[in-house]
């Protein structure tokens, strides 16, 4: 299989790098090679975080260059905008339209861009957009935007769903596993074209 | 076997279990972390958060001495802090295997500078290891034990935050049986007196040149032939991106780049008609390549040495044209990290910034205080300097006749890996400063890691809890205050007092770390009727508040998902307009 490239990008605290987990583990337990990049420290402190996999028959760089991703995973507007780059010409962006302010936005000092969902419209091939945020809310936990936006990518992944179900479950604690899948569950078919 | 999926540094805390090691000692700091946090959790081991880098080299030296296998792990910077021991253990050798795993930071995604630690192996001469992904590093650290068995001497094991942080499938292997040593009892070797440590000056040149020659022939260093003009030697990640970039090309892999198999080299070099050495920080491998006479023809005039190298940068840098790749979409806003929602940083830079008070910062979560809206730090070099600076900077002042007392900033950890030092020597020389320790019970920045403040041990058991305030009295402190973090009103008078009194003062400011214990209190809300718009809350930089314009001036809303209930922006409202009943 040619390598897989998904980038997952979102604000420091809001639960990327266990949605990347996930991906990641279900490619091992397809039985391919996969490579998995985060970033921990000073970013994680509410910037910007951006995790990266790629899986396939044999993985090099664990690193995805600037067009090449072919699937963007954004947990919030404006992060999404920042990676778009990144996609391919063919590539699929599915993103959490919910907004969160950045510091500059907080004191006043700058504005938050008014016309992002219009920015990632026009720059990219096909777009997903959806509140996350709302469907996680429903299900009864906010933090679980994650699996929400996971459930969402499902159809996008080149993964049987059945390792990614079973990812899920080799990867979050016990106690949160049901309210995880739920969340996974409620996300699964919200990514509908435009 | 199984195969796992783990990153560089969990795979080192497997690879250090499985080469039946048992003393593992380090201080955290990103990208290390996780290998020590990994191995609190192992059964069957010592395990330590130690105070810092110098002691936890020399614990793990201790350790290696007893006669059992031992790691210390850090940061590259934490080497600088531990350079004292390592340059002489480099002298007596080791007992038991002893490896030093340090973590590079090219990027600087959490650090302050991009210092190479492969300068620190040729200082201490030393050999160096770099695995090139996680189950390499896995390997490497049984392979690192047995290396400085072989010919007594310990071994840096390097990583990046490449290394460290990136996952790949990992091949498990069952722990060795390792047999322990006896406790070393060998004065000649161990006691480094002039007289001693002359003759174990010419044991450490005769061994490094023993090292020279098996690096000709040891596994780390490995040619993968191939096609073409360019042939590349790569060690660590970058040795990836040359493969993304050029998975047909001749390669020569350094796992181990100090000391440097020469013949190997000379062989590689004239099997291709053109040399690439690709390195990610100093032309380290370069330098030593020119110096046997050897032509490299792409090295850091083509690859940089700022920063990290991608496989684009590395295809570029041989072929000379750039690649034609989309462009960001400009004009975004940039999200710096900041201070959580609840933060007990918080209400501190508030009233900090509000005195307009010259603050000699240090290294923390609380560094984030030298961003807007606070705006106040105005100095930071390296862990524990605050307070030492303050001090350097009142006298200075004094001097000039200048009549102002500079603050020092420093969090609980920071105080105890190095700040502790700085204060003793500023009451001691009649120093005229106002140092405050933030502290939030616990290591924020990497992640809210135990210390010796906490009552905890790296496993989480009870341990003694250092009394800070005790602490700085007994150094003799003679104004020592605890202040509660989110009390604007007496932060503020008590600040105002310090400043007034001449001398060392001391302000320990106290509230948990929101992240590391989960602190979550009601949410407010923003009464409309009754906020004016005069933005005097967002003075708190907080992310959870945002101003939205309209009607007369405009209000301030929170965001309750966002929000933490920390109060602060509610006592700097005149209106009462913040509520959270
Ligand atoms: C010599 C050295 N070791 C480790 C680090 C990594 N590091 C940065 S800040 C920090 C400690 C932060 O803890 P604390 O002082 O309690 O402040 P907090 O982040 O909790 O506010 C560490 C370990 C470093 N920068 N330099």
């Amino acid at each position: 299989m040619k390598v897989f490239n998904i980038l997952i990008a979102g604000v420091g605290g809001q639960g990327v790098l266990l949605t990347s987990k996930i991906i990641a583990e279900a490619a091992l337990l397809q039985g391919l090679d996969v490579k998995q990049s985060e970033v921990h420290g000073m970013a994680q402190r509410g910037g910007s975080v951006l995790s990266q996999v790629r899986f396939g028959d044999k993985v090099f760089s664990p690193i995805v260059a600037e067009g090449e991703a072919d699937l963007l995973i954004g947990f919030e507007p404006l992060e999404t905008a920042r990676y778009l780059h990144f996609l391919r010409e063919d590539g699929t962006v599915i993103y959490n339209t919910r907004s969160i302010g950045t510091i500059g936005v907080s004191i006043g000092k700058e504005t938050y861009p008014q016309d992002i969902h219009e920015t990632i419209q026009k720059n990219a091939y096909a777009v997903h957009p959806f509140d996350a945020t709302h469907v996680a809310v429903e299900v009864g936990e906010k933090r679980a935007v994650n699996l929400v936006l996971l459930g969402a990518a499902i159809r996008f992944l080149p993964l049987d769903p059945s390792v990614v179900d079973n990812a899920i479950t080799n990867s979050v604690p016990k106690k949160l596993l049901e309210l995880n899948r739920k969340a996974f569950q409620a996300g699964v078919g919200q990514a509908s074209i435009r | 076997m199984t195969k796992a999926i783990l990153s560089g540094n969990e795979a080192i805390a497997r690879g250090f279990l499985e080469a039946g090691g048992k003393v593992a000692a380090a201080y955290p700091g990103t990208p290390s972390t996780e290998v020590l946090e990994v191995l609190s959790q192992a059964k069957g081991i010592h395990a330590e958060w130690s105070t810092n880098e110098k002691v936890a080299l020399e614990v793990a030296i201790g350790g290696s001495l007893s006669g059992v296998r031992s790691m210390a792990c850090m940061k590259h910077v934490g080497v600088n802090v531990a350079a004292d021991p390592l340059m002489t253990v480099a002298y007596t050798g080791v007992n038991a295997g002893l490896v030093l795993m340090v973590a590079d930071d090219p990027g600087m995604f959490s650090s302050q500078n991009e210092q190479d630690t492969r300068h620190y192996a040729r200082m201490a001469k030393v050999p160096c290891l770099e695995p090139v992904d996680s189950d390499e590093a896995r390997s490497y650290v049984r392979a690192a034990f047995e290396l400085s068995e072989a010919f007594d001497t310990p071994v840096i094991l390097r990583t990046t935050t490449r290394i460290s942080h990136c996952k790949s499938v990992v091949e498990t292997a069952e722990p060795a049986a390792v047999k322990d040593k006896d406790l070393a009892n060998d004065v000649p070797k161990y006691v480094m007196l002039p007289a001693n440590a002359k003759k174990r000056h010419l044991v450490v040149e005769e061994r490094l040149a023993k090292l020279r020659d098996h690096a000709e022939t040891a596994a780390f260093n490995e040619i993968r032939p191939g096609k073409g003009d360019i042939g590349f030697i790569a060690n660590g990640i970058a040795y990836q991106y040359v493969r993304e970039a050029f998975p047909d090309a001749p390669v020569l892999k350094l796992g181990m780049t100090y000391p440097l198999p020469e013949k190997k080299l000379r062989a590689f070099a004239a099997s291709v008609a053109k040399l690439a050495v690709v390195e990610e920080l100093d032309g380290f491998v370069e330098e030593q390549l020119k110096a046997l006479g050897l032509t490299v023809h792409f090295g850091k005039a083509a690859f940089p040495p700022c920063g990290e190298l991608t496989a684009r940068t590395i295809r570029e840098g041989v072929g000379g044209t750039a690649v034609v790749c989309k462009l960001p979409v400009g004009g975004l806003i940039v999200r710096p990290p900041t201070f959580c929602p609840g933060c007990s940083h918080r209400g501190l830079y508030t009233i900090i910034a509000k005195l307009k008070l010259y603050v000699s910062g240090d290294i923390g979560c609380y560094t984030l205080g030298a961003l807007p809206p606070f705006s106040s730090m105005h100095t930071c070099i390296c862990m524990g300097a605050s307070i030492s600076g303050a001090h350097g900077m009142s006298r200075g002042l004094a001097l000039k006749g200048v009549k102002q007392k500079p603050v020092a900033v420093i969090g609980d950890s920071t105080f105890l890996h190095s700040g502790i030092t700085g204060l003793i020597d500023m009451v001691y020389n009649g120093g005229d400063a106002l140092v405050v320790i933030m502290n939030n019970d616990t290591t924020g920045m990497t992640g809210g890691q135990e210390h010796a403040g906490t009552g905890r041990s790296a496993s989480g058991a009870a341990a003694p809890k250092l009394d800070i305030g005790k602490l700085c009295q007994a150094i003799g402190a003679q104004r020592v205050r605890e202040i509660d973090a989110y009390n604007l009103k007496e932060l503020e008078q008590i600040m105002k007092e310090e400043l007034a009194a001449p001398g060392t003062a001391v302000l320990i400011s106290n509230q948990p770390c929101v992240l590391r214990y989960k602190v979550s209190k009601k949410p407010y809300h923003v009464d409309t009727t009754t906020c004016t718009g005069c933005k005097m809350c967002l003075k708190s930089g907080c992310i959870a508040l945002s101003f939205v314009p309209g009607g007369k001036k405009g209000h301030v809303e929170v965001d309750a998902l966002l929000c933490n209930g920390c109060s602060v922006c509610s006592q700097l409202c005149a209106t009462k307009s913040m509520i959270n009943t």
